[in-house]
């Protein structure tokens, strides 16, 4: 095959190389951009975007089976579900977002190629497919490759151990489900099958669920674990699965399928970024203000550049890397990196956790006084605030409530404008709505909260 | 409803009585069990007090400053259910607000709530443009880029929204301004004169100096150091052992030739209890280090130092530097010193007159390290130098053996091999 030479050399097309693919096309420097499957990365096609499918076809499921026992006088049926047509449907949103965001690239002018890429040297990739190999070099190479999800050695991958790709992908409901691991991704796919009829199970080792949130934000998703009857082990160890059971230090717990959602490790073996010895920061890429790595030229964004391994950073970091590489004045500046876990209620944080630094304080509202939430049968969360005592500055805003994921919008907005509780006291927010919490919760920091 | 009073609990260290030095809670606050509800200083050591019970805060038992004895009632909090105080408090918060009604119907009684909801005070208006050190300028997005691409260092761009946040219009002003800050050309006279309380570890800091000032007589020597020798080996142990072992610096050096010296004088590595008139020379040399921290000056403790090598103790200075300055250290490890060093670093200055750790009877101040000339016999060489200023009580101490040991710390750390050769 041809060999190929470009300006820009993009490797991996997940949130992070596709925007940054686009970005660049737009900035007119000649870009390519390789992966080997489809674009839109992890998220798009195993990750964010199939399992919302999934939790919102549970959830429109669970709906249905629970309202008779609820307060609306609406008496149905029992649903039925075809999880195998669930999938068939959630393929599809997918294989249309493959098809847009390599519309998007084109329109942009950036060329896509489908490969395997692996480092020559600093400036010189090889991309090889099941035709054959070829070269690309290029004057600058963003790294994008990813992470993948942490494998456990006594629970391989394969059978009814599943990493989130495969669960994302089974086509009955499994009669029951262990968890191995409590973080943001075992709880909103353990709630789903949950609401889908597994009988679920939650082995995690901390001492409580989503530990690197405070007790109170995780407090409503615990309570409503418990409703769906999901079992939470916590202080738990996972030590081995056979013929249907999974040997945990706490006993055993019967399981058709046992889903692994431990944590994500940055894929950097498979592009042959060892052999170009670049700093790193622990497992990841240790990047600078404008995401430049330790060798001139080369760049990386996303998760393998660390913490928070989320696609919007991806996207910010591609966006601001692309302009970099143009010429202009940018470098990452972000005050905040908003971060949504859809579990049931959904919890949104932006900025510092109450107590994070120095001379803040925090106040909140909770939902339990809130109309609109009432309506929705939904009181369960809060709003809250963080704010520095000296000058009235918010630096966080964390909430946990339905739809909570939708509101984190204004959470980032606050944070990255600057405002102050007076700004968001003085705003209004529109009635019935669950936005109200906000504002309520700045009026409530300044002493004369309305509504509690 | 009820009332429960917490008290100040036993801190341990036989301490009868401890020092309130920050609420963290005021009237009205609402707290949950083990939320923090005041801090209160010990000896050296800051003290968190957490609540046992939720609920809300009544009262509070002293003033910031005030000394409060082991067992005092700290804080009032009303709590759910009986509290541990039901008896006269509770019928009093009762009876208060029908006292308070004028002639009230006595066939209809008015439910009376046990206390009257007393909104929390509004915190004090934000000031505006003072900015905390460290804190990144609250400016928008927008903003923020122009700068970026005019040049401009926003930390140096006074903003005139609330809290200091920076707009467009601050932006121009300060381009026409051509980047000085509005103010800064007159000159005013401040008469502003700040109230200061000396409280908690500041007020302990300064008994502690004048308690050494007022009751030992110092006498002070300032030797100098030629310290070639000693960069090249301290150079080359972090070269040998770069990546493995922890840097090197000075002080593990300095340690050991303390503990040298003081083989030989072991009056010197001693504590003087001046009320029984009683020396207590000491076996082992445990090496104070006079380290700054947010809070101030903090004294933690080497223990033998004589007993671990230039790698332990040098781990084990590190890790009680970094305690002392995030505040997770032990009270006991800021006790029981019997020589203490002072080093500013590059801020040592020419010499300096350090003040003894009372009850200990030396202090090694380290000064500056600098290239200085030196005269061979025939031409002036350039030498990396470094002041020694140590202090003693020359109530126990004689000017005479004074002198020796800071000549055999002067000869030990010229000649490093001196270190470590035994006998």
């Amino acid at each position: 095959m041809t060999d190929l030479t470009c300006k820009l050399l993009i490797i991996g097309a997940g949130p992070g190389g596709y925007v940054c693919a686009i970005r660049a096309g737009q900035l007119g420097l000649d870009t390519i951009i390789v992966d080997e499957a489809a674009p839109g990365g992890t998220c798009l096609n195993v990750g964010c975007i199939p399992s919302k499918a999934l939790i919102h076809a549970a959830e429109e499921f669970h709906r249905i089976t629970a309202v008779n026992d609820g307060p609306l006088g609406i008496q149905a049926s029992a649903p039925q579900i075809d999880l195998a047509q669930t999938v068939a449907w959630k393929d599809g949103i997918v294989n249309r977002l493959n098809t847009g965001v390599s519309g998007l690239m084109k329109k942009a002018g950036a060329r896509f190629v489908q490969g395997r890429a692996r480092f020559l040297d600093g400036k010189t990739v090889v991309v090889s497919d099941d035709d054959g190999e070829r070269e690309i070099r290029a004057e600058h190479i963003v790294i994008a490759s990813g992470s993948a999800p942490v494998e456990l050695p006594f629970l391989p991958f394969g059978g009814d151990i599943l990493s989130s790709t495969e669960a994302l992908a089974l086509t009955e409901v499994p009669d029951s489900l262990a968890v191995v691991g409590g973080g943001y991704i075992g709880l909103e796919l353990g709630t789903a099958f949950a609401k889908l009829g597994s009988k679920v199970t939650v082995v995690e080792a901390a001492d409580r669920i989503l530990p690197s949130y405070d007790k109170a934000l995780t407090a409503p998703v615990a309570k409503r674990l418990a409703a769906l009857d999901v079992t939470v082990m916590t202080g738990a160890k996972a030590q081995g699965f056979a013929e249907g059971v999974l040997q945990t230090d706490q006993g055993e717990v019967a399981a058709d399928k046992v889903l692994v959602t431990v944590g994500r490790r940055p894929r950097t073996a498979g592009v042959g970024v060892e052999e170009l010895a670049l700093t790193l920061d622990g497992p990841f890429i240790k990047i600078d203000k404008t995401c430049q790595t330790s060798m001139r030229g080369i760049y990386a964004i996303g998760d393998v550049t660390g913490e928070p391994m989320l696609a919007h950073r991806a996207m910010a970091q591609g966006e601001m890397v692309a302009e970099h590489i143009a010429g202009h004045a940018v470098e990452w500046d972000k005050r905040a990196i908003p971060a949504v876990c859809f579990t049931d209620p959904e919890i949104a944080t932006c900025g510092a956790l109450p107590g994070e630094i120095e001379g803040t304080k925090s106040s909140e509202f909770p939902f339990m006084a809130n109309g609109r939430a009432m309506t929705c049968e939904r009181e369960d969360g809060f709003i809250r605030v963080v704010w520095r005592e000296s000058d009235h500055a918010i630096v966080g805003i964390q909430a946990v409530g339905a739809q909570m994921s939708e509101l984190s919008a204004a959470f980032s907005l606050a944070i990255e404008m600057g405002a102050c509780l007076e700004d968001i006291a003085a705003t209004i927010h529109a009635h019935p709505t669950q936005s109200e919490g906000l504002q309520e919760a700045c009026l409530r920091a300044l002493g004369h909260a309305l509504h509690i | 409803m009820g009332i429960h009073a917490i008290r100040l609990p036993d801190i341990g260290e036989g301490i009868a009585e401890a020092e309130l030095t920050d609420w963290e809670v005021k009237p009205g606050d609402i707290v949950k069990e083990d939320d923090v509800l005041a801090v209160v200083m010990t000896d050296k050591a800051a003290v968190e007090v957490p609540s046992s019970v939720a609920g809300k805060v009544l009262e509070l038992g002293g003033e910031i400053g005030e000394l409060m004895a082991v067992g005092a009632v700290l804080i009032r909090i009303e709590v759910d259910g009986d509290g541990n105080e039901a008896g006269e408090d509770a019928a009093t918060a009762v009876e208060t607000p029908e006292t308070a009604q004028s002639p009230a119907p006595a066939t209809k009684p008015e439910p009376t709530p046990s206390t009257t909801p007393v909104p929390p005070p509004s915190p004090p208006a934000p000031s505006p443009v003072a900015r905390a050190k460290g804190t990144k300028p609250l400016a928008a997005p927008s903003v923020r880029a122009r700068a970026r691409e005019e040049g401009i260092d926003l930390r140096q761009v006074p903003g005139s929204g609330p809290a200091g946040r920076i707009n467009h219009a601050d932006l121009d002003h300060w381009t026409a301004s051509g980047g000085i800050q509005q103010g800064q050309i007159t000159r005013g006279a401040n008469t502003g004169v700040e109230e200061i309380r000396v409280i908690g570890m500041r007020r302990k800091i300064a008994e502690k100096m004048q308690i050494s000032k007022r009751q030992i007589p110092h006498i002070t020597i300032v030797e100098e150091v030629e310290m070639e020798a000693l960069e090249s080996l301290r150079a080359a142990l972090n070269a040998k052992h770069k990546g493995e072992r922890p840097k090197l610096t000075l002080l593990p050096f300095l340690m050991r030739a303390i503990v040298e010296a003081v083989r030989e004088q072991p009056g010197l590595n001693a504590r003087f209890d001046d009320e029984a008139n009683v020396i207590h020379r000491h076996g082992g040399v445990h090496v104070g280090i006079a380290t700054q921290t947010p809070n101030g000056l903090n004294v933690p403790v080497i223990r033998h130092a004589e007993a671990g090598s230039l790698w332990d103790n040098a781990a084990e200075l590190t890790r009680l530097a970094e305690a002392a300055r995030d505040g997770t250290i032990k009270l006991d490890e800021l006790q029981g010193g019997t020589i203490t060093v002072t080093s500013l670093g590059p801020l040592g200055a020419l010499a300096t007159t350090p003040i003894i750790n009372h009850p200990e009877v030396a202090i090694v101040g380290v000064n500056k390290m600098q290239i200085r000339p030196v005269w061979d016999g025939q031409q002036f060489q350039p030498r990396k130098m470094m002041n020694l200023s140590c202090s003693f009580d020359h109530r126990v101490i004689d000017g005479w053996d004074a002198a020796v040991f800071v000549q055999k710390l002067k000869t030990l750390l010229e000649t490093p091999a001196m270190l470590f050769v035994e006998g």
